[in-house]
């Protein structure tokens, strides 16, 4: 549910530019999804294949590229990966804060012919 | 076999929604309306602790508008309480996003300078994620859910401006560790205020009452 209104928004943006571009279809949507935006792939996959279908995306490869979440450290600054249940620096030991690495949700690129 | 072409696109794609919850706050600042955004599970006490606040508010008009996925339970109990509210249903969608806001706003038609809450679907995960409009975001978080919730879902109390630890008069009678909780927390968001509340009891709403007409009347200052 939470993914379908999401997902006909990648397909509206995605057409535009290929729109733009004058493109016959779109090939492929490079898609970079934050562990921490919220949305699962799986289910953007799934809501795609319906919603693109008489778009100019129909048939197109969706390939997200996940990202993990980062924190950084409020003593020494290192940027670290995030562990369950922890913020601690694997540096210092000081605490880590929340970095906007790990919350993307963006069309980097499409990929038209 | 024709060519295929890279284009760069680079585009959010919640654009379209920050786009018009920008346009919905600035209306609102406009009017003189401080919007807050109120999260926190479902069985939060949400409902509440917005009448609880509004029942300490001396110096600002409420109004609110309820986000449920059905029924209009909250709106019933606001209204009678003599509080202008709006419902929206949103029909099983999990938060509420900036259109159905903006729709809402224009519907409840505020006609005074005032403070607006809008309580969002009982959520601890999406509605952190969309902005709707608000000055600020509230999250509603009790101590019978647990004291490991900022680090379950860390994006809601980072987004926080503001806490409210509701059901803190039934911590004797539960394994709530606090220390824990506020060491999550603080990692996640070192500044936003901590308030440690019981809506049966009122307990804690004078200054949470306070500090949020404090917001709302710098806003008209800035304003005037």
């Amino acid at each position: 549910m939470h993914e379908y209104p999401i997902t006909s928004q990648i397909v509206k943006i995605a057409s535009e530019y290929a729109q733009k571009a004058q493109a016959a279809r779109v090939v492929k949507i490079n898609l970079v999804v934050g562990d921490y935006s919220g949305f699962i792939g799986d289910s953007i996959s799934m809501y795609f294949d319906i919603l693109s279908e008489g778009t100019l995306c129909e048939g197109a490869e969706l390939a997200i590229r996940k990202v993990h979440p980062m924190l950084r450290c409020r003593t020494c600054g290192e940027l670290f990966k995030k562990v369950p249940f922890s913020f601690e620096c694997p540096k210092c030991g000081g605490e880590g804060g929340p970095t906007e690495i790990g919350k993307e949700f963006y069309i980097e690129s499409i990929e038209v012919e | 076999m024709s060519e295929t072409k890279k284009i760069e696109v680079m585009e959010n794609i919640h654009g379209e929604n920050e786009r018009i919850a920008l346009e919905t706050n600035q209306r609102l600042t406009e009017a003189g309306i401080f919007c807050v955004n109120v999260m926190g599970a479902p069985g939060a006490g949400k409902t509440s602790c917005i009448i609880q606040i509004i029942k300490h508010l001396k110096r600002v008009t409420p109004f609110v508008i309820e986000g449920d996925i059905e029924s209009d339970l909250d709106t019933q109990t606001l209204t009678r309480l003599g509080i202008q509210t709006f419902q929206i249903n949103t029909g099983g969608a999990c938060h509420l996003d900036a259109p159905l806001v903006r729709e809402a706003v224009k519907q409840l038609a505020p006609n005074q300078r005032g403070i607006l809450f809008i309580e969002n679907i009982g959520n601890l995960v999406c509605p952190a994620e969309f902005v709707i409009g608000e000055h600020m975001k509230l999250l509603i978080s009790t101590v019978t859910e647990g004291s490991d919730k900022p680090y379950k879902y860390p994006l809601a109390f980072e987004k926080a401006d503001g806490v409210i630890l509701n059901k803190s008069d039934l911590m004797p009678y539960l394994d709530f560790d606090l220390d824990f909780f506020t060491r999550g927390f603080r990692a996640l968001n070192p500044q936003a205020p901590l308030f440690k509340v019981s809506a049966k009891t009122g307990d804690g709403f004078a200054q949470v009452a306070q500090w949020l007409e404090e917001k709302a009347l710098a806003l008209h200052e800035a304003k005037d």
